[in-house]
């Protein structure tokens, strides 16, 4: 149960958070994070257009339909979130981890706290609020700590 | 046949509290964005720190004078109060409880200055979300809360200038679990400062006698 990265991407494919969360999380430059961002963000939306099924309705009632949500790979699994506002949370961990989607949606509800209450917060700009870097934080390692839980 | 009231403004505000369905509720988020908006609106008018806090305080001034109204209504008490202790406990329990559902953490009386008190939050409302930015420095947005009490400080004819002040918690100092499991525990508290007019304190003394 091993959480390796979190990045948060805007409507407009912009990095807006990036952190790692835990010590097996590769040292990534902040450019190379916002190219990861960008990237990631443009491999959505082609998914999206590319694939032959369009799925009936919103099958995720607090998301967004289609796109990318999972990748499995080698050494990684990575899944992300994409709220209706068109903002990404995409977490990255070692195979075998559990609880992604729980995490993912945690984070969300943090973000919806201490980041959108934040009056000093703006909107699509990297979120600099001590209070979400710290939950984020305390949030995984709550997790990491109490292994796989459904509360 | 009742009607309900069709005005918007006649219906109440809020859905059924926790503890009665007498009480109203309005959702902690929902203030949090409203007052979220508050600090960003005048935010954008202010060339200064200081100018904010005190836009915040001239916000809060209204509503302090308007619960002293309806506090001392509801509490049927026949006397208002005179003394400056009294009013200050006034403020600190029941001013709290009214507004925030708990009385205010401590009163406490400054050391150094005799017309200074300390009146402490170690979970202010109005700051529960916010991350002040460090250029920001010493902002404190709960100058909101500052400008309420000194509201019902001088509509209770004790004049004071009350300021807002988040200060650093000490080692094993409260923090009492925070009411929101999953934010981490605040690292500060709120002290609201209240220096009165040396008049107040004058008549204060002259009331001992």
């Amino acid at each position: 149960m091993v959480f390796l990265s979190l990045f948060i991407v805007n409507k407009s494919g912009g990095l807006i958070h990036h952190r790692p969360l835990g010590p097996n999380a590769p040292q990534i430059g902040t450019n190379e994070w916002l190219r990861i961002g960008s990237t990631f963000h443009s491999l959505h939306a082609i998914a999206a257009e590319a694939s032959p099924l369009r799925l009936p309705g919103n099958k995720n009632p607090y998301g967004a339909d289609d796109g990318i949500e999972e990748i499995h790979a080698g050494g990684l699994e990575l899944r992300c979130f994409q709220t209706r506002t068109d903002v990404k949370f995409v977490i990255t961990a070692e195979p075998g981890t559990s609880d992604m989607e729980y995490v993912l949606k945690e984070i969300y509800v943090l973000y919806t706290d201490c980041a959108l209450k934040d009056p000093f917060y703006e909107l699509e700009m990297p979120i600099r609020c001590e209070l979400f870097t710290q939950a984020v934080d305390n949030l995984i390692e709550h997790v990491e700590k109490n292994g796989p839980s459904k509360r | 046949m009742s009607r309900a009231p069709s005005n918007i403004l006649d219906r109440p505000l809020g859905g059924r509290g926790r503890n009665s369905s007498t009480e109203t509720a309005v959702s902690q988020s929902a203030f949090a964005y409203l007052y979220s908006e508050l600090v960003q609106y005048h935010q954008s008018r202010v060339a200064s720190i200081s100018e904010l806090e005190r836009r915040l305080e001239s916000s809060g001034y209204g509503i302090g004078l308007k619960v002293l109204e309806l506090l001392s209504y509801r509490s049927r008490e026949s006397k208002r109060e005179t003394r400056l202790m009294n009013i200050l406990q006034f403020v600190s329990a029941n001013v709290w409880k009214s507004l925030f559902g708990k009385p205010a953490d401590s009163l406490e009386r400054s050391i150094d200055h005799a017309d200074e008190f300390m009146i402490v939050d170690y979970e202010p409302l109005t700051s529960t979300y916010v991350s002040v930015p460090s250029d920001l420095g010493q902002l404190s947005v709960d100058s909101f809360l500052s400008g309420i009490v000194a509201g019902v400080l001088d509509g209770a004819g004790f004049s004071a200038r009350v300021t807002a002040h988040s200060v650093t918690l000490e080692e094993g100092e409260a923090g009492y679990g925070s009411s929101n499991s999953s934010l981490p525990p605040r690292k500060d508290k709120a002290v609201f400062l209240v220096k009165f007019s040396p008049e107040v304190l004058k008549r204060d003394t002259g009331l001992e006698r």
